[in-house]
């Protein structure tokens, strides 16, 4: 665990409201229950990080509504204050997104725990946002129906959270991600208005702001309510477990299936080193002596499976696979999937601390990014794993350190950031899925020049005119870029080299 | 991949162009083909620059293997399908053209989706990114070439549907999916409320559906994907079959049928949740998209079509005829977000000023 205290991101977040902590809890007493506003530091600790749990900060005071009018009352004391508030929900985001502020109120969306309406005409799901993710596809099962996007921490994370962050998961080749899943929401504002964004129909008037608040982090406003599309469950999904001897033909594979026209519903890839964690961990039946897998599940009707299964055998035998099993009923495939699912857990058993990196990149890079994480691997002298969701080009190599010995929790970040910035030169992104939150803060001055990181805070300001909402989140100030440039120097240019500097 | 289609790059002169207009407070009409200029509030081109964006054209990548094409806005959109259908590829939300010489850039400015839009998404799901100009001159890029990417506010599919009021389009990358190997369409005998009660039927299921038309009594269903499922499907659904429902659906997108094209009565598009009732307006009915696209022709009041739109959680937008505005109006306080945003965005209010939203 790092000092924050010493540490440059919680500088950043150092954002405080106009009166002090005292004051701050009598104003939200007056107006609410007082069993719901928290501020002992005892009632506090639960809060104090999300799934990012390297980062740590006690909130002064944490509010746990259970109305929206209670939310509205928060944002509108709040704003009243200037207090910055950070809204919570299940806290499993991989980011930091959800970190308290030292001086600011955290608002848990814990109690929005219900799932208001199921409408079979529409294939509609109205839910609130502290709602788990697989609670709507659990309550819809009974119906052949199910919510889509499902990230892997999809028993505990809740739906706020997915929205917050456009969550991603194992099906979004084929069934996209949250932004694609959801048609609409109502939100509360920051000075606590109510606004309703989308609509019942499948497209709105005016701008798509469901599209712009999507992934927005909660920098934007307070998501109260949703309303999710539902999908017929497939009538079958098989899964093709495919071995490669070379990490460079299992990465063609992936491209040579996509070109032969199939959409697979899930096609994952695992390197050698999560290969044999995971199976020492899971018994997957995962042969150990593979360069990679490749898991490539097909869904659909009977006869579609059949065909595509088929079909993906021949790409695969002419790329160049050691070995192709296809899942021959549900069972197999549960088991199939089992080492990939158990691959976090399986890392924990053989590293006392492992660190979850996510970026994308074109598919064609794969080969190359991961061979180049093996390099840094070397340069680093720590050891990595990578799990894949291959089919979108998005990899989550886990960095394994051990937070016990000094020093390495800090060479396991600027390992992370070294991997952030080998995705950017591939023409990828810093992150496919987990958000920016704290943890890639400063990667964002590497992928977005001034100008577009300024659009970013013009449009936050249309939103936030009193930047209350999840501040030093998401998006850095130009002045942090310029600290991060100072140390930090990108192709030989120092960045922001206009801006004045102490 | 190299393309055949005439490439050229103004990115520089239009962006000087925006500068200038920027300073100047001169407003600016952007322009592709004009195929879409009857959607959206018509703008006073007396008044108005007009920013040409046909001649800033070209793919500037596609690879098949990543399924991400990146074209310059002015790029025709016919070229764009012709290089995918070379390869097997296509755009999933079959953008209508409304004309020969329609652009990419006016396709997403647009928003517009065809049939498959239920299915498969709309045209905003398949922008992976986009490169614009601001209404202060200034060149940004957000997004990019990869299927998912949390990095920043998603400010790529915002442009989708805004009607250029946010800034210039560029480029675009898209997301392009394998054709489906095989379609067939079927057709069944149904009034408007067994239509409805049908679509819903069928989307609870899991079949390869890729549009739903009804209209004058009959229902038409659109099965694709693999030939094998595609055939078991239409054996279990029934109806008959249609002879050249290519021709069919492309009359359906591009309101080439008669539905839409005969007769002075208003053409107005209800947008609504798909299984709401159905109201009780004066005039021809045509049921799109499973029910969430409502077309009709008829002389009742505008403020009777939107009534019916919005009592049903939608809103109506005029294709044809004289009523103003087109679109539905704005609750004030969402009215208030839009105005913020287009600041943000267009400070000094030139791009395209009210064509999608009211000025503010």
């Amino acid at each position: 665990m790092s000092d924050v205290t010493t540490d440059d991101r919680a500088r950043a977040l150092d954002a405080a409201g106009r009166i002090g902590k005292p004051e701050m809890v009598a104003a939200l007493q007056a107006e609410l229950p007082h069993e719901i506003v928290l501020h002992d530091d005892e009632s506090l600790r639960p809060f104090e990080c999300d799934g990012l749990s390297a980062y740590r900060t006690l909130p002064m005071i944490a509010v746990l509504p259970a109305t929206i009018e209670q939310v509205q009352t928060v944002m509108r004391i709040c704003y009243e204050y200037d207090t910055p508030v950070v809204a919570r929900g299940a806290g499993t985001g991989l980011s930091g997104g959800a970190l308290p502020l030292e001086r600011g109120v955290l608002l848990s969306l814990a109690k929005f725990n219900r799932i208001l309406d199921v409408d079979t005409d529409n294939l509609r799901a109205t839910v609130q946002p502290g709602v788990r993710n697989l609670a709507i596809s659990q309550e819809v099962d009974h119906l052949g129906l199910y919510y889509a996007p499902d990230p892997s921490s999809q028993i505990a994370c809740s739906i706020g959270g997915n929205v917050a962050e456009n969550s991603g998961g194992v099906h979004c080749l084929k069934y996209g991600l949250t932004t694609h899943n959801i048609v609409k929401l109502k939100i509360v504002t920051v000075d606590g208005e109510r606004l309703t964004i989308g609509s019942d129909a499948l497209d709105s008037p005016g701008y798509d702001l469901l599209a712009l608040m999507t992934g927005s982090e909660g920098l934007l406003g307070v998501i109260v309510e949703i309303v999710v599309k539902l999908l017929p469950k497939p009538e079958l999904a098989q899964v093709a477990m495919v071995a490669f001897d070379d990490v460079r033909a299992a990465g063609d594979a992936v491209a040579n299936i996509i070109k032969a026209g199939i959409v697979p519903a899930g096609l994952e890839m695992l390197d050698s080193p999560a290969i044999i964690a995971t199976e020492e961990f899971v018994h997957a039946g995962y042969p150990t002596e593979a360069a990679a897998i490749l898991l490539c599940e097909i869904d659909g009707t009977e006869a579609e499976v059949a065909e595509d299964i088929e079909r993906v055998r021949q790409v695969v035998n002419d790329s160049g696979a050691s070995d192709v099993r296809i899942s021959k009923n549900d069972g197999e495939r549960a088991l199939f999937w089992a080492g990939r699912k158990a691959a976090f857990p399986a890392m924990g058993r053989i590293s006392p601390d492992y660190y979850c990196m996510d970026g994308t990149i074109p598919r064609k890079a794969l080969a190359d990014v991961l061979i180049g994480i093996g390099e840094l691997s070397k340069k680093y002298g720590q050891r990595v794993a990578n799990v894949f969701h291959a089919g979108d080009g998005n990899l989550h190599p886990l960095i394994l350190y051990d937070a016990n010995n000094p020093g390495e929790l800090e060479r396991t970040e600027e390992f992370g950031g070294a991997i952030c910035e080998l995705c950017l030169k591939h023409g990828g992104t810093i992150t496919g899925e987990h958000g920016v939150g704290v943890e890639k803060i400063d990667q964002m001055c590497v992928q977005f020049p001034k100008a577009e990181l300024l659009q970013f805070h013009a449009v936050k300001a249309a939103f936030d005119d009193k930047t209350l909402l999840n501040p030093g989140k998401a998006v850095p100030t130009l002045h942090r870029c310029a600290e991060f440039g100072a140390m930090h120097v990108h192709h030989g240019e120092v960045p922001f080299p206009e801006l004045e500097r102490l | 991949m190299t393309s055949t289609v005439e490439s050229q790059d103004q990115t520089d002169a239009l962006a000087e162009r925006i500068k200038q207009a920027h300073v100047a407070g001169t407003p600016i009409a952007i322009a592709g083909s004009g195929s879409k200029r009857f959607l959206g509030e018509p703008v006073d081109t007396s008044t108005h620059d007009k920013l040409d964006m046909t001649a800033h054209r070209g793919i500037v990548s596609y690879e098949p293997g990543e399924l991400v094409l990146t074209a310059r806005a002015g790029t025709p959109l016919a070229d764009i399908e012709a290089a995918l259908a070379d390869e097997g590829q296509r755009l999933a939300f079959e953008p209508p053209h409304y004309g020969a010489g329609a652009t990419l850039g006016g396709t997403i400015a647009a928003g517009l989706s065809g049939p498959a839009r239920p299915y498969a998404g709309a045209a905003r799901d398949f922008v992976l990114g986009t490169r614009i100009i601001n209404g202060q001159g200034e060149i940004l890029r957000f997004g990019g070439e990869v299927m998912k990417n949390v990095a920043g506010y998603d400010l790529s599919r915002l442009m989708a549907g805004a009607h250029g009021t946010l800034g210039v389009l560029l480029e675009i990358s898209l997301k392009v999916l394998p054709t489906p190997r095989t379609q067939q369409t079927r057709v069944f005998e149904h009034n408007a409320e067994q239509a409805l009660a049908a679509f819903s039927s069928w989307a609870a299921r899991p079949w390869p559906i890729s549009a739903t038309y009804w209209e004058a009594g009959r229902t038409y269903l659109r099965l694709s994907g693999a030939t094998s499922s595609v055939d078991a499907a239409a054996s279990a659904l029934g109806g008959e079959s249609v002879a050249d429902d290519v021709d069919f659906w492309r009359g359906v997108r591009e309101h080439e049928r008669v539905f839409f094209t005969d007769g002075e009565n208003a053409l107005w598009r209800l947008s609504c949740a798909p299984a709401a009732p159905i109201s009780d307006l004066p005039g021809s009915l045509a049921l799109d998209w499973g029910g969430a696209q409502r077309w009709r022709v008829t002389d009742a009041p505008a403020e009777a079509v939107r009534d019916a739109a919005r009592l049903h959680g939608g809103h109506a937008t005029l294709y044809r005829g004289d009523a103003r505005p087109r679109g539905q109006a704005l609750a004030p306080a969402l009215l208030a977000a839009h105005h913020r945003l287009k600041h943000a965005m267009d400070p000094a209010g030139i791009l395209n000023p009210g064509r999608l939203i009211p000025e503010g």
